[in-house]
């Protein structure tokens, strides 16, 4: 039997996970460098994935498979495609950023007994979130999938209620109340999509009788198993309302800014960056493979919702007057991206909308945790209370410009290439929808740069007047982020070879092809 | 034996003596029951001729001995057979030894040694005038608040009688899912809840309230029991028998004889539906079903914790295997009658208990409405009818019982000057103060919740699969949302251990013996056992999923 890489791509941080807890109270920078280090180990684990990783060899590869608990007929069974190797090698590579930066986030400040170990803590929940969610990228098995999909909510949920920024202008007892709605909503809005997608992978063991992606694919595919046309939509509704409340889809969005805005930074990072790919992802694999018929049937709804999240989310964001508040938005209008990308159910489409999943991380996690440094500083979240921020930290300033100039899809940054490939993915097949979702990129481009002149430009606030610029550790934060986003800006192929054959063949699933150009149509 | 040979010990004694035979009794298969009786009238003995200050010992070595000793049994008759191919009925047709008998037996023995050590625990409460006292009064028949107990403290009474008394209760439970007839069904319901009735009243803090519990469990409970009775006696008007076996030939049509004082009424279906209806109403009643749950929240807050803890998980164990013995062996004939009620109440039960459950602020009071919850969830596996919904209800309670019973022991632990600081209120901020101990309760809040990774999912899951199956969809739906709404509560509780400020002062987390601790570390032992892999678990519950008949 060959080493099991992806089992150990995930049982490396949950190791880590229980490492980093057990350290002893006093002893706190020691859990850090133990957290760093398993991240980073974690991260070689997911690049040897990715070496032995073959595009054009069979779909999943790296396979595991062991019984499990037979009586459910679940099995413990691993494998990626082009798109699960992208993203575990997104979460394995931002891990180790969200460690570094938020190095100093979870130092005890206030009394409490000599057992309260808030640092261990932190540091271990960052690491078991992401061992549950490499898991559920690389879980091939529903019920597998949905396990980890569902425990990664209770790390998550300790995460953001309870550590939050330093200092707040209404004082801690009244940040930690809004510390715990803001937890307790992204745990009920999230657990309700997860129960009611509960009753849908129920069902689909009552129609399917295992649990097994590819046997379930495999068998809608060559038309053995059968599903009652009802019974496949309202499968798909419970599969995709758990999804959708995930990565999150107008209107089921709203947890998200308040979860992002109470968070730390490298919380939020995790949220929006890691987390919540999990739901896009799910979309495109479980939703898809398992029910392309429904699927189809519901792409003009799911295409609708997701313009209205692209222009809701960044009419919203240009409102902010919370610096997190306005990147959570953003968020939003760039997952109506992804998820239009996806359901446009072209090969560009798709290709872009998983490429859109790596490099939103990668952009969304240089503008955050920039801005978090920024937010540490000050100790506000407010635009209002910045301003000529670039003449007293031109360092910290440049880095929140490129990474905004990100989020808003400066050709020659990496979301160029995808948000560009979504657009003409969806434009071959719905022009309409393709040309009002351009806005967007308008809009983005409005709430950026609006960001950046209030805070970096104009007078020198006196209150931001002696703000120190970037220190090392923060700069080995932002650095290879904002050297990836020009690469992949530059040379995306490395991840578009990955990821097209996969989604390829997963277009095949669902029996779509790309439209022709109409010219040839017309010979 | 085959079925139709038995001669049930109830129905023959109308018959003129010279025809009773001597009662066979097969006491190697009685034994986990016979066992505990013993140990039970032992520990009466212990009482009357044990010096004082040893009882305490005499008493919990002798539970736990035989609690050992009869799991053992249980373990021995499974392994010889008794629970698959040699299974069935002894004792002249009173008890069955099947699968399912042996399966509960076992649940009920293993909850009720880990509740026997919350009952020893001693280390909680501060000593009184030396003494190391439990949860328990020191002489329960002294009035609260009266010169006699407060002399009683001062001597260091404690009452070990409970010793006997949850042996009793035991005995009862251990009978009530293997009975085979009506009347042991009833006398094994009697066994167990006046003890139980009785544990109530002990507790040594707010004596009054425990009191008031007792009463109240006590008068709906001796009416719970006259319907369960009445039923009975409509049921052998039906079928001239009170034997399981012999209802439910008459049940099916396959009867041929019937006994010449009854004609008039065999198969009169009037007896049989409200006689049916009776009973079940009966039994609902000790599971704690909507609208038989009155009684639940009162009794859980004011009976002492420990008995609260083996109360919550042992009688539901007890209770829903009698229920499925009955739909199941008895009433299978009359499916499409019970089960559109049973929809109905599951329904009620499970909305009910987790929308009520919202509004409360005592912790006790909120695991009573959760575990209100929890039986409309079991409900929904019993409706299933099919061998999957048995070893599902089966998986189910031995997963729930030990969540339970360590949940109720984490709240003996947090206490203030008064005693157990129930209300919600006090345990803001224990996450703080005691990181280990607020953990280990969102572990057992959590595994109520039904999170994956923990042994509530896996019975969540069995139960809405084998529902499912069995064509109660919509049942999976109201069952999803209404573990939605739980869900929430539970959270409630972990914000206020985690997020919240602590209060000045809050209650003090004691220091327990190796006894509580020890109950609560298999509580989280099994939790997430039976959370990570429960294949072998679920294998013995389906292996012992099939009724005799």
């Amino acid at each position: 039997m060959s080493f099991p890489l992806l089992t150990a791509t995930a049982a490396l941080p949950a190791i880590g996970a229980i490492a980093t807890a057990a350290v002893p109270a006093a002893r706190r920078t020691a859990a850090k460098w133990l957290a760093l280090f398993f991240s980073l180990g974690t991260l070689a684990l997911a690049i040897a994935v990715l070496v032995r990783f073959d595009p054009d060899g069979d779909r999943y590869q790296l396979t595991e498979s062991h019984s499990w608990i037979s009586d459910f007929g679940v099995r413990y069974e691993l494998g990626v495609d082009g798109i699960g190797v992208a993203l575990v090698a997104l979460t394995a590579l931002l891990i180790p950023f969200i460690v570094l930066a938020g190095w100093h986030d979870a130092d005890p400040l206030e009394t409490g007994s000599r057992r309260w170990r808030p640092t261990q803590g932190f540091f271990a929940l960052i690491l078991a979130v992401e061992a549950m969610v490499i898991l559920s990228f690389e879980a091939t098995d529903v019920f597998l999938f949905y396990i980890f999909f569902e425990a990664m909510l209770i790390p998550m949920y300790f995460l953001i209620g309870g550590f939050g920024d330093r200092a707040h202008e209404h004082g801690e007892k009244v940040a930690s109340t809004q510390r715990s709605y803001a937890a307790v909503k992204f745990l009920l809005y999230n657990l309700v999509g997860g129960l009611i997608m509960l009753a849908a992978v129920i069902g689909l063991y009552v129609v399917a009788g295992n649990f097994s992606l590819q046997e379930i694919a495999e068998a809608r595919a060559n038309g053995s198993l059968d599903m009652a046309t009802n019974t496949e939509r309202w499968l798909f509704l419970g599969f995709f309302f758990a999804f959708a409340v995930k990565a999150p889809l107008w209107p089921l969005h709203t947890w998200l800014p308040n979860a992002m805005q109470e968070a730390t930074a490298p919380v939020a990072v995790l949220i929006t960056a890691v987390v919540d790919k999990v739901g896009t992802f799910a979309m495109l694999r479980f939703c898809l493979q398992l029910f392309p018929e429904a699927s189809k049937w519901a792409t003009p709804a799911i295409l609708v919702l997701a313009l209205i999240s692209i222009v809701y989310g960044a009419l919203l964001a240009v409102g902010q007057r919370d610096i997190k508040r306005l990147i959570a938005y953003a968020s939003i209008s760039h997952f109506g991206f992804i998820i239009m990308g996806i359901f446009a159910m072209t090969s560009q489409g798709q290709s872009g909308a998983t490429l859109y999943m790596v490099n939103h991380g990668i952009s969304t996690a240089a503008l955050m945790l920039v801005a978090g440094f920024l937010i540490s500083r000050r100790g506000s979240r407010l635009i209002a209370d910045y301003g000529g921020v670039q003449k007293v930290a031109p360092v910290l300033a440049g880095t929140f410009l490129i990474g905004g100039l990100a989020t808003l899809s400066l050709p020659g940054l990496a979301p160029f290439v995808s948000e560009f490939l979504v657009l003409v993915g969806t434009f071959t097949r719905y022009p309409a929808i393709g040309i009002i979702a351009t806005f967007g990129i308008v809009l983005a481009a409005l709430y950026t740069l609006v960001l950046y002149q209030r805070t970096m430009t104009g007078p020198v606030k006196p209150e931001v007047s002696a703000m120190p610029d970037l220190r090392v550790r923060e700069i080995a934060v932002v650095a290879p982020l904002i050297v990836l986003l020009v690469f992949l800006g530059v040379y995306p192929k490395p991840v578009t070879d990955i990821v097209n054959p996969a989604v390829k063949q997963t277009l095949s699933d669902v029996q779509k092809k790309d439209p022709q150009p109409e010219v040839e149509a017309a010979k | 034996m085959s079925a139709s040979a038995v001669h049930s010990l109830w129905t023959t004694a109308a018959d003129p003596i010279s025809k009773i035979d001597t009662p066979k009794i097969e006491y190697g298969q009685l034994s986990p029951t016979l066992i505990v009786v013993g140990a039970a009238l032992v520990g009466v003995l212990i009482e009357a001729v044990v010096p004082r200050r040893s009882r305490y010992y005499a008493q919990v070595f002798t539970a736990v001995v035989a609690l050992v000793a009869s799991f053992a049994a249980v373990v021995a008759l499974a392994a010889g057979g008794y629970a698959t191919t040699k299974s069935g009925i002894a004792a002249m047709g009173a008890i069955a030894v099947d699968g399912p008998a042996l399966f509960l037996q076992g649940t009920i023995l293993l909850t009720a040694l880990v509740g026997l050590f919350t009952f020893a625990e001693r280390r909680l409460d501060p000593a009184a005038h030396g003494n190391r006292v439990d949860s328990f009064a020191a002489q329960a028949a002294s009035v609260p608040g009266s010169d006699s107990e407060k002399a009683a403290v001062k001597a260091g009474f404690t009452t070990t009688e409970v010793f006997p008394l949850l042996m009793f209760a035991v005995a009862g439970m251990l009978i009530f899912p293997s009975a085979n007839d009506l009347l042991t069904l009833f006398i094994a319901l009697e066994v167990f809840s006046l003890p139980l009735y009785l544990m109530c009243a002990l507790a040594r803090r707010k004596r009054l309230m425990s009191q008031e519990a007792a009463v109240k469990y006590f008068l709906l409970g001796a009416f719970a029991s006259a319907f369960t009775l009445f039923g009975i006696a409509l049921l052998y008007g039906y079928a001239g028998s009170v034997s399981y076996g012999t209802i439910a030939r008459v049940v099916d049509g396959t009867a041929t004889d019937v006994s010449p004082a009854l004609a008039n009424t065999t198969g009169n279906d009037a007896l049989l539906l409200i006689g049916s209806a009776l009973i079940v109403m009966g039994l609902l009643f000790k599971v704690g079903a909507v609208p038989f749950h009155m009684w639940t929240p009162d009794v859980y807050q004011g009976a002492p914790t420990p008995v609260t803890g083996f109360m919550a998980a042992a009688t539901k164990v007890a209770a829903f295997g009698a229920l499925l013995r009955l739909l199941y062996v008895v009433l299978p004939g009359l499916r499409w009658d019970w089960r559109p009620v049973m929809w109905a109440v599951a329904i009620v039960t499970m909305l009910g208990g987790a929308i009520i459950a919202i509004t409360q602020t005592d912790i006790k009071r909120l695991l009573a409405y959760s575990s209100i919850a929890h039986a409309g969830f079991i409900l929904a596996g019993v409706i299933a009818t099919t061998p999957d919904g048995v070893s599902s209800v089966l998986f189910y309670l031995g997963a729930y019982s030990f969540v339970t019973i360590g949940a109720f022991a984490v709240v003996t632990l947090v206490r203030d000057a008064g005693g157990e600081a129930t209300h919600l209120s006090k345990w803001a901020g224990l996450g703080r103060r005691s990181p280990l101990v607020a953990a280990v309760f969102a572990v057992f809040l959590l595994a109520f919740a039904g999170i994956p990774l923990t042994s509530g999912f896996a019975g969540k899951f069995a139960v809405f699969k084998a529902a499912a199956e069995g064509g109660a969809a919509p049942l999976v739906v109201i069952g999803v949302i209404s573990s939605a709404i739980a869900a929430f509560f539970y959270i409630r509780v972990i914000v206020l251990m985690f997020f919240s400020e602590p209060t000045p002062e809050g209650p003090t987390v004691a220091v327990p013996s190796p006894l509580t601790m020890t109950a609560i570390g298999v509580g989280v032992a099994v939790t997430l056992v039976l959370g990570v892999a429960p294949q072998y678990f679920l294998d013995l519950a389906s292996q012992a999923g099939v009724f005799v008949r």
